[in-house]
């Protein structure tokens, strides 16, 4: 590891002047649990890390009067999964932060991280894009909100602006008759990166869908949003061959690469079966 | 426990715990990571970018420059070397090609292959030189494949090296550069008759690929060579006398000279028998006058250190309706990695040892390759040859009909029967094992579920002897002193102190064991090839004789009566009755408080290098679900079968038998070296080469069957090594019961079970 300067934010305003001062060699801290292990295998260049724990409302959790979340970018995962009304309302979100590394990681690890990582095989993004979740950014010319769907632009890739950061992921208020699901494939039990993962949200009213939004991780350069899978689904009864057709939608929207993790025809495969299995386990608990 | 006529012991056979325990749990134990020492100076170490290539040019002016850089070294830095011989205990080694590996010769071998090193006043500022040292490669075809590497159109690595044939009736090797370091041969019966007169002849064909031993400490070495060129080598090994022996060899200092303090070791299986680090810590410290630490990152431990072979193996079995097997062909090809040296021999030697058999034929193959050079590996070369006799096996038994343990009980390896290499086997539990497989209730309970299968696999592995020595002190307030050459990988303080204590009538908490450097035991082997409490176990006996025999006259003095009259017996020592009528009787402490005005304490040593160690046997028995729309395999119950012989301290044999399990399912399911078509090994972390995480594996039962080594004072035979040989057959062969797919490579990962599944494309 290379030698960093170390600052920490007290304000949102604050990591703002801090971050543009830095210039192109400085980076957000939050948990550490991405950066720091790229900096220290000095896959990254840093000179400054600026620390956004010390920010109160990028550490916070708040469930809205009507019902809607909006969690601080920086709040440790466990808190997340840990609130029992997260865990009821906004399950594939629950699901995905669950599994992240293990109990010491979720400790550190955040929202923020994950996405502004831009990994395409994070764990939380396709959780955020199926529940319609928005980034709100702070930077030098204002705040702005970035739907998680468009965030990422590449591996590793985002649209922030230099001195751009996220101040926190706001997800909708969930509407009657909804239910969410995630899940990832891996081959051992924990403790692994995803082969693919999958995740929906979905709204009945009676055995018709009316809502439904789609995405899959590891598949693409980025976690993909897949509207053809709603479609298969939206304005339809809920049936083996709508469900059937959702996982063809699914599979075809799967672009992937072979790698040391997996295979381009396991995880087209994986993508059909994988969204089976959350559209089977979200409409259990739309029903619930 | 099953176990048959034993003798009732105090000590063995329970479970206390470990002398070094507290330590260990809070932490004070102190492994290489944790030695400070004034002046220090820490070490990195370039390595290559590339497979295989010429190094054309390296300058290194630029990192010595600078600030806080105080030594480069390369290969160069060490003395020349011709090719020899050195004994590493559990394996051999050639200087030339190890001092090549250590730091690259002329040429780069594999990925991660060590290029040069430096050291400087941190860690950081070394790492920083590592970048400004310039190397001009030439970068050359790699081959990474066994089978490739033995076309006579494969990249050369080694110009000059040619087949050593050891194959009676082979043909002589031709004079020309080739990647087969060695074709070798045993031979029994006649095969081709054999397989004439069978019923059944089922040949299969089985690729494994490379596994890690995945320790969790890295490789670390510190060294400090003092003026008077003296020199001390802390480290993290199996062996400390072979680190000595191959620093000495290197760097071409007598052994008198070099002291190698072990520290505690975490974990090795094998792995930390080799030196890497060792002798560039010590270059870099001549050259510096100060001491040298250095550690080696994880994705160096994964890529330049040694794992196993890949391994192509071939395997013909023919049979008699009856269930006889008739011939046993067998073709082995191992990847020794950069230089010569796997563990074919071993493989070889292993692969039908389970079973008594008139006919068999097995040639062997050592071929480099560009990958690491590869190390010993928990039963080094048994798992591959042995997974594909028992994979083969199963199918025999499929197409006769038969059940799987019957077939194997029909032709179970039995005292006095010879091996495939013609020696008449010991007093050995083959048959025992395969009996309480049969009767186990895993094996004879129903298997309720879809997709669900069973596999059972036998493993065998022969155990070392070798040299071990060690002294003892009684002291005065009745305790005694047992010093250890042994570095303490599974628990050997305990089951050492445990054998002297129960020689001694004494409890293990008696007994004071410690391990010390090479300077204060005698010559002692490596803790490897399961021989530490059988060979230890041995010493440990003799020293408790000693000190008997000692006790006995020193009685004998005090009471003034003649010595064959005094007995050693419950832990001290009885006389005659006196004039008075009173009982002669002095308990050990009582014996111990007398010493110093009677002639002093005792001291005594011993050394042994007896080779009676026995064979050891285990059978598995495995219930797998394999999911069909993933591919992926769940382990739901395992029992391990074992003969153990003697198990001295039964919870440690278990957690080595569970061990052994764990890192057998690895290999079976998720392990393995994944390059691309450079030869790039691409999954060097333990995020991407997939050790099994906990609950990957269930609760592992196992069951000892004690079958006394004839050939040890207490019946011990070696526990470590046998248990990692029977999972990958079982498990592979399980999963064929599940899903009906007989799979011929290990690892069989959720994609190439998937690859079975999925309709062909
Ligand atoms: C052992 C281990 C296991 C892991 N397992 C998983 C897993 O199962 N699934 C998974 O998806 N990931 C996993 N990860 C990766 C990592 O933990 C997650 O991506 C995590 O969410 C990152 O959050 P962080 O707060 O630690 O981010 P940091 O490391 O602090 O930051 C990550 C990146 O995002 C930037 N950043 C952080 N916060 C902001 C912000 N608010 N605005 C703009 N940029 C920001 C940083 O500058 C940096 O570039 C694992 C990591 C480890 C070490």
């Amino acid at each position: 590891m290379q030698a960093v300067r170390y600052a920490r934010a007290s304000s949102v305003d604050e990591a703002i002047t801090m971050l543009r001062e830095g210039g192109e060699t400085a980076r957000v801290l939050a948990g550490g649990t991405d950066v720091i292990v790229q900096a220290r295998e000095r896959r990254r260049h840093i000179d400054l890390f600026v620390d956004i724990k010390h920010i109160p409302e990028l550490m916070s959790l708040t469930l809205d009067a009507g019902g809607g979340l909006t969690v601080g970018a920086a709040t440790p995962l466990y808190r997340v999964y840990g609130d029992a009304e997260v865990t009821r309302r906004f399950s594939a979100l629950a699901e995905s932060t669950h599994v992240i590394g293990g109990t010491a990681i979720q400790g550190r690890a955040s929202l923020g991280g994950n996405l502004a990582n831009a990994s395409p095989a994070a764990d939380s993004i396709p959780a955020m894009i199926a529940l319609g979740a928005v980034a709100r950014v702070a930077g030098p010319a204002g705040p702005r909100e970035v739907s998680v769907a468009d965030f990422c632009t590449g591996p590793g890739r985002n649209v922030l602006q230099p001195g751009e950061f996220i101040t926190s992921i706001h997800f909708p208020a969930r509407p009657a008759g909804s239910g969410s699901a995630w899940e990832r494939f891996i081959p051992r039990n924990e403790m692994d990166i995803a082969v693919v993962n999958a995740a929906v949200s979905l709204t009945l009213a009676g055995d018709v869908v009316t809502e439904a939004r789609f995405s899959l991780g590891a598949v693409a350069p980025i976690p993909l949003s897949v509207p053809t899978a709603a479609e298969a689904l939206v304005g339809r009864p809920l049936t083996d061959a709508t469900i059937a057709a959702a996982d063809e939608a699914a599979k075809a929207a799967a672009t992937p690469i072979s790698d040391m993790r997996g295979t381009i025809r396991q995880r087209k495969h994986l993508s059909a079966v994988l969204t089976e299995r959350v559209i089977r386990r979200a409409v259990e608990r739309a029903r619930a | 426990m099953v176990s048959t006529e034993k003798p009732q012991y105090r000590v063995i056979g329970t479970s206390p715990v470990r002398p070094d325990g507290v330590d260990k749990v809070t932490g004070r134990a102190e492994y290489g990571a944790d030695i400070k020492l004034e002046g220090l100076l820490y070490g990195a170490v370039l390595r290559s970018p590339h497979a295989h290539a010429v190094i054309k040019r390296i300058d290194t002016s630029k990192a010595a420059a600078l600030p806080g850089v105080k030594a480069v070294v390369i290969n160069a830095d060490f003395p020349a070397q011709a090719s020899g011989d050195l004994d590493l205990g559990e394996g051999r080694a050639n200087p030339m090609w190890l001092v090549d590996n250590v730091l690259a010769g002329s040429k780069v071998l594999y990925h991660g292959h060590a290029v040069a090193a430096v050291a400087a006043t941190d860690l950081h500022v070394a790492e920083d030189a590592l970048a400004l040292i310039e190397v001009e490669y030439e970068v050359l075809p790699a081959v990474i494949e066994v089978r490739e590497a033995m076309l006579e159109t494969a990249p050369v690595l080694h110009p000059e090296l040619r087949t050593n044939v050891r194959a009676r009736g082979a043909p002589a090797a031709a004079d020309r550069p080739t990647n087969v370091a060695l074709h070798m041969r045993v031979e029994k019966g006649d095969v081709a008759a054999g397989f004439a007169e069978a019923d059944v002849v089922i040949e299969r064909e089985f690729t494994t690929s490379q596994f890690h031993q995945g320790y969790i400490e890295p490789q670390n070495a510190t060294a400090f060579w003092n003026r008077d060129g003296e020199v001390t080598v802390w480290t993290s090994t199996q062996g400390a006398f072979s680190v000595r022996d191959q620093v000495a060899a290197l760097l071409k200092v007598g052994v008198g000279h070099i002291k190698v303090v072990p520290m505690e070791i975490g974990g090795g299986f094998g792995g930390k028998i080799n030196v890497y680090l060792e002798p560039v810590a010590a270059l870099l410290s001549r050259k510096t006058g100060r001491p040298v630490k250095m550690w080696m990152p994880r994705a160096d431990v994964i890529r330049a250190t040694g794992p196993t072979s890949s391994t192509f193996n071939r395997v013909k079995i023919g049979a008699k309706k009856d269930g006889t097997i008739t011939a046993i062909h067998a073709y082995l090809a191992y990847a020794a990695g950069a230089y010569p040296g796997s563990s074919v021999g071993a493989g070889v030697s292993c692969a039908t040892a389970p079973y008594s058999l008139d006919n068999v034929l097995i040639d062997g193959f050592d071929v480099v390759t560009n990958t690491p050079k590869t190390a010993a590996y928990r039963a080094p070369g048994a798992p591959a040859s042995e997974y594909a006799v028992e994979a083969t096996l199963d199918e025999v038994a499929e197409a006769l009909e038969m059940d799987k343990m019957d077939l194997r009980l029909k032709n179970a390896a039995k005292e006095g029967a010879t091996n495939a290499m013609g020696q008449p086997l010991a007093k050995i539990g083959a048959v025992e094992v395969m009996q309480a497989v049969k009767s186990h209730p895993h094996y004879t309970s129903e298997i309720q579920g879809e997709d669900i299968g069973r596999g059972v696999a036998m493993g065998f592995w022969f155990n070392g002897g070798m040299e071990t020595s060690s002294s003892a002190t009684v002291y005065q307030d009745g305790t005694v002193g047992l010093v250890l050459g042994s570095t303490d990988i599974g628990g050997t303080r305990a089951s050492l102190a445990m054998q002297l204590a129960e020689n001694l009538g004494l409890t293990m908490e008696d007994i004071k064991p410690q391990v010390v450097d090479t300077d204060t035991v005698g010559y002692t082997a490596v803790t490897g090839g399961s021989r530490t409490t059988f060979a230890g176990g041995w010493v440990a006996y003799d020293l408790g004789e000693d000190i008997k025999k000692r006790l006995v006259d020193r009685a004998a003095r005090i009471w003034s009566v003649p010595v064959d009259q005094v007995r050693y017996e419950d832990g001290g020592v009885s006389g005659p009755a006196a004039e008075d009528g009173s009982a002669r009787r002095l308990s050990f402490q009582e014996i111990a408080g007398k010493l110093q005005g009677s002639g002093g304490l005792i001291a005594v040593s011993a050394t042994s290098r007896r080779n009676t160690q026995g064979a050891a046997f285990a059978g598995h028995i495995v219930d797998v679900h394999v999911d069909r729309e993933t591919g992926k395999v769940s382990i739901l119950r395992y029992t391990a079968i074992q003969d153990v012989g003697t198990a001295i301290h039964p919870a440690y044999v278990e957690g080595q038998i569970q061990g052994g399990v764990v890192q057998g399912i690895g290999m079976a399911l998720n392990e393995e070296y994944y390059y691309d078509d450079e030869g790039h090994m691409l999954n060097a972390s333990l995020l991407d080469y997939r050790i099994p995480v906990a609950n990957d594996v269930p609760m592992i039962e196992t069951v000892l069957v004690e079958v006394p080594n004839p050939g040890h004072p207490y019946g011990v035979r070696g526990v470590g090594e046998v248990p990692i040989v029977p999972p990958q057959p079982a498990i592979r062969n399980a999963v064929a019961d599940a899903i009906g797919v007989k799979l011929y490579h290990t690892p069989m990962t959720p994609a190439r079970i998937l690859d079975e599944l999925l309709p062909r494309e």
